[in-house]
């Protein structure tokens, strides 16, 4: 499978400490990579370097472009990288605009699109043809994902408002919104009912098949990482200490000593 | 269980205990400002003592205290846990009623109180309020940033007009919006280094700058007339025709045939201000459905969210930033206009600290809101000097209060920009 | 030369005094991350305050001793440190968990409260004091002119130093300065330990007030004069003092009260006094656009 992202030794430092250090992974293009590791490994630093929030310390993460050109994310400012590169995010702690209803935090997700349309307000202002044609297919678009993860009766409704697992959602289908080529969630199955998580297991699945989205996600919940992902990569201390298909990783006697701790800590406790 | 526990109080006794405490903090905090007051006697100061007015604001922080908590509990008996109600369709009917009514007042006004000089001088006050108050809703209400130094591109505004007009001869529509787009400018400058920066560095930079602009106007006498300010500022003419009683052209009454009357230039400046103010409002409520506007809201809500859908929230705020700078102008050159003479003492940051309570009084975002606000802000003091001389002193109270209470302000109840389903109002 | 050392004098005494009510705004922000914008007016407390028990003093027959010195700094520390106490328990505390604004406006609505209270309940006018102590001493003369410090100027200086000793022990050696930092590094951390982080920032505030009220001293020791709005332009430099030393670095906060000083010092003498104001103001705009952290403060991760 080519790659989409190649993260090459990077680096990530916080004053004395190491969050990540030396890690080099490859995202596959149009698969569910998953990302696992104790907490405090570095899984969500890699995710704010990849997202543009942090400036890495030292390395390069490669965009693999379409005509076979690479560009280096490191170098792009934090809003571009959504902009120019298409990597879109969901929160640990989800990050809605809670005032605001569900409708209108899809709308925001296509912002460039709609401030195009709307010549930077002007045609907005004047109420243009050209501008409600662009707000039409906009709110066509939220419709469609709000519809695909059922949230179209949640609309109207703030999205501050909305039960957790819910709010879980909106947010995927506002990064959704933001027509990305790599979603990066970053624990989606935290705090979900099991029905909501098997409803999660589908839609993943589904935006790889039917609309051959490039995932990368972060979990904890060992059914949703085995069940859905193609590729799993493992960390601890801000290094991966194994990849693979899943099955292969949950064999792995490196994963298990990370998971489970190592035998003579165990015995050091007792 | 302890045995505090096992004895436990009465809510009554409870409540005599907790309003006693709070009357000791408060009475030692008033004693020296209060109790004591130092007056100048003899070229020297001396100290006197005021123990009937300390001793009646202990009984108004003892009583004031027993009621609130009383209230409070109430309140908190009596309301079940109330989930956030969504957007009822009612409660937008009954806001454009109320809009309506509003909008069919202010015309309406000159009509009954034509001849009312003191009347059309007060709506025109609040007029001026209420397009400043608009203006910065724009940055506060919808964009989250807080300015504190609003008044300085209103001082923008006012001189440039009397600037242009007094020196190169400009008129009215000219310089208005040379005017705004100066302010705007200088919104720009002044936020591009700070606004990357966190909110709060936001406030103390535009609470100096509102400051430096005054300094500024003050020393620079050859540029600003100092102290002395501008005078002879030409009033606005009705397309071309002054409000005189002669002049070398044509005159206001003489074309109309009316008899003189200074009346007819303030409701003209009554009626200017009403159309300026309903400009801003069309233009904000017509911006805040737009993607900037939602840009502005949602970096109210979530800046770091913002940023993870590629959204330059540098470029939105300084956005939010001008605009409700450009409006200050606007309003600038209307009081210049109005005033004929302006100064650097219009300029203080009472006016800014005024202008920020409306906006927070009148619930943050709400433009009905706004006028409410600044209808009680700007008439209250004129009912009584009583009420004038506390006129801070409550505005700064009552914004502590109601951040406390409804930090979205009294009246915020947010109207969607956009609808799914507009047909039905949304009940989940 | 003599003239640019008697510039320095002043500007380190004066630099002492927005040290002092920059601690304030760095101790606040270091620990609830917020501008405590009441903070200019707590120090114009103070100042009244002192006045007042100074007037007091003489009206009793205390003369001009360091006696009357020693009431004004306790009478001053004792209330003006309730005044910061109350600030926090009404503008902040109810406000933990709110939208950011919110604490920002109701430190507003406080700050012009506090302002317009001691206008309405003291009268505008300002209130003058004559000089503690009069007379200077001779430092030496260069070319021809010579550089003196005040007897007040040097009660400033000593006083300064001793409170910042003081300060700088507690924050440093007690076991309220190490809840404190601990506070600032993670106060969800610390409370788990057992640290009563509400009780933490209510003394934070206390100190930061009671700095404040010592600075409002040196304020009508050296000046005489004060006013009701003396907090607001105050409060304005000692907060860019603040930012420049680097905004939650407590030596970063005294660092750049000298430093402002020395520059509105140099400042009124060789350019321009009216401009004294502009000129700090954008030293604040300089350091917020080129160098945010400030001088000895450490990067803002932001956390996401």
């Amino acid at each position: 499978m080519t790659p989409l992202v190649t993260v090459d030794h990077l680096v990530m430092r916080f004053g004395g400490i190491t969050a990540i250090d030396g890690l080099s992974l490859q995202v596959p293009r149009g698969a569910i990579t998953a990302i696992i590791g104790p907490n405090g490994a570095g899984k969500t630093t890699l995710f704010n370097c990849l997202t543009g929030f942090y400036r890495p310390s030292a390395g390069r993460i490669l965009l693999h472009e379409d005509d076979g050109s690479e560009r280096d994310l490191t170098r792009l400012k934090g809003h571009r990288i959504a902009r120019e590169a298409r990597i879109v995010r969901t929160f640990q702690n989800i990050r809605l605009f809670g005032g605001m209803t569900v409708l209108e935090n899809l709308l925001v997700a296509q912002h460039q699109a709609l401030t195009r349309a709307s010549r930077f307000a002007l045609a907005g202002l004047l109420h243009t043809p050209g501008y409600r044609r662009a707000e039409r297919e906009a709110i066509e678009l939220a419709r469609r994902w709000l519809a695909e993860l059922g949230l179209t009766a949640f609309a109207d409704t703030p999205a501050g408002a909305l039960p957790y697992g819910t709010q879980r959602r909106v947010e995927i289908a506002r990064a959704l919104c933001a027509r990305p080529r790599l979603l990066c969630l970053d624990e989606p199955a935290a705090g979900l009912n099991p029905r909501e998580s098997a409803e999660l297991k589908a839609l993943l699945t589904a935006l790889r098949d039917a609309h051959g989205l490039t995932l990368l996600f972060i979990e904890h919940d060992m059914s949703v990482v085995m069940n859905v992902s193609d590729h799993v990569v493992v960390m601890n201390f801000g290094r991966k200490i194994a990849e693979g298909p899943p099955e292969a990783v949950r064999r792995d006697p490196e994963v298990i000593r990370a998971y489970l701790g190592e035998e003579d800590e165990e015995a050091a406790d007792a | 269980m302890t045995a505090a526990a096992l004895a436990a109080p009465s809510p009554l006794a409870l409540r005599l205990r907790d309003a006693l405490a709070v009357t000791l903090l408060g009475g030692l905090l008033a004693l020296p400002f209060i109790g004591l007051v130092t007056v100048e006697e003899g070229g020297a100061l001396a100290v006197r003592t005021r123990w009937s007015a300390w001793a009646m604001t202990l009984a108004a922080i003892f009583f004031g205290r027993l009621a609130l908590r009383a209230a409070l509990d109430a309140w908190h008996t009596r309301r079940p846990a109330r989930k956030r109600a969504a957007f009822s369709s009612t409660d937008a009917v009954l806001r454009r009623a109320a809009g309506t009514s509003l909008l069919a007042a202010a015309l309406l006004l000159p009509v009954f109180f034509g001849d009312n000089r003191y009347v059309i001088d007060t709506a025109t006050t609040l007029g001026i309020y209420v397009m400043l108050g608009w203006g910065l809703n724009v940055v506060v209400g919808l964009a989250g940033l807080l300015d504190l130094g609003y008044v300085a591109f209103y001082a923008v505004g006012a001189y440039t007009y009397a600037l242009l007009s007094t020196q190169f001869g400009w008129s009215f529509w000219e310089a208005l919006p040379a005017a705004g787009a100066l302010a705007a400018l200088f919104g720009i400058l002044l936020g591009y280094p700070v606004l990357r920066l966190r909110g709060d560095y936001l406030a103390i930079v535009t609470l100096g700058f509102g400051e430096i602009i005054r300094v500024v106007l003050l020393n620079w006498t050859s540029f600003s007339g100092g102290p002395n300010g501008i005078g002879g500022i030409p009033r606005p003419s009705f397309f071309g025709l002054p409000f005189a009683r002669s002049a070398e052209g044509q005159t206001f009454h003489e074309f109309f045939g009316l008899e003189f009357s200074p009346m007819h230039r303030l409701i003209f400046l009554y009626y200017l201000i009403v159309t300026l103010a309903l400009l801003t409002h069309a233009l904000v409520s017509r911006l805040r459905v737009l993607p900037t506007g939602r840009a502005w809201e949602a970096l109210r809500e979530d800046e770091i969210a913002c940023k993870s859908l590629g959204i330059n929230t540098t470029t939105v705020k300084l956005s939010a930033f001008a605009t409700g700078a450009m409006l200050a102008g606007f309003a600038g050159v209307f009081f210049a206009a109005r005033q004929g003479f302006i100064s650097p003492e219009s300029f203080t940051f009472a006016e800014s600290a005024t202008i920020l309570a409306i906006v927070v009084l009148g619930g943050m975002g709400s433009q009905l809101g706004v006028v409410l606000a600044a209808a009680v802000l700007v008439v209250l003091p004129e009912v009584g000097r009583q009420f004038a001389d506390y006129r801070m002193l409550v505005f700064g109270a009552a914004m502590v209060t109601i951040m406390a209470v409804r930090p979205m302000g009294l009246l915020a109840r947010r109207e969607p920009t956009v609808r799914l389903n507009p047909a039905r109002s949304s009940a989940p | 030369m003599g003239y640019a050392l008697q510039q320095l004098i002043n500007g380190l005494t004066l630099g002492a005094t927005y040290g002092l009510i920059a601690i304030g705004y760095t101790m606040v922000y270091g620990i609830i991350g917020m501008i405590n914008f009441a903070h200019g007016e707590i120090y114009m407390i103070g100042a009244f305050l002192s006045v007042l028990t100074y007037v007091l003093c003489t009206a009793l027959g205390l003369g001009p001793t360091p006696l009357v010195l020693l009431a004004m700094l306790f009478v001053s520390i004792a209330f003006t440190a309730l005044y910061g106490w109350a600030v926090e328990r009404i503008a902040y505390r109810p406000l933990r968990g709110a939208p950011r604004l919110a604490p920002l406006i109701s430190a507003i609505g406080m700050s012009i409260f506090l302002q317009n209270y001691v206008q309405l309940t003291q009268g505008a006018r300002i209130k003058s004091v004559p000089p503690l102590w009069q007379g200077s001493l001779s430092l030496w003369s260069a070319d021809d002119f010579p550089v003196t410090i005040g007897w007040t100027q040097l009660t400033v200086v000593v006083v300064t130093l001793i409170v910042m000793t003081g300060f700088a022990w507690m924050i440093t050696r007690t076991a309220f300065g190490r809840q404190q930092r601990a506070c600032e590094q993670d106060p969800k951390m610390a409370a788990l330990l057992g640290i009563d982080v509400d009780r933490t920032i209510s003394l934070t505030f206390i100190i930061g007030a009671a700095l404040a009220a010592v600075a409002g001293m040196m304020a009508v020791l050296q000046y005489g004069v004060i006013d009701f709005t003396i907090g607001f332009i105050a409060g304005i430099k000692a907060f860019t003092a603040a930012v420049l030393g680097g905004i939650g670095s407590i030596p970063g906060a005294m660092l750049g009260g000298l430093l402002i000083g020395l520059v509105e010092a140099f400042w009124s003498a060789y350019l321009s006094p009216e401009y004294k104001d502009v000129a700090t103001f954008s030293i604040l705009v300089l350091v917020l656009l080129f160098r945010p952290t400030g001088l000895l403060g450490k990067p803002d991760v932001e956390k996401v």
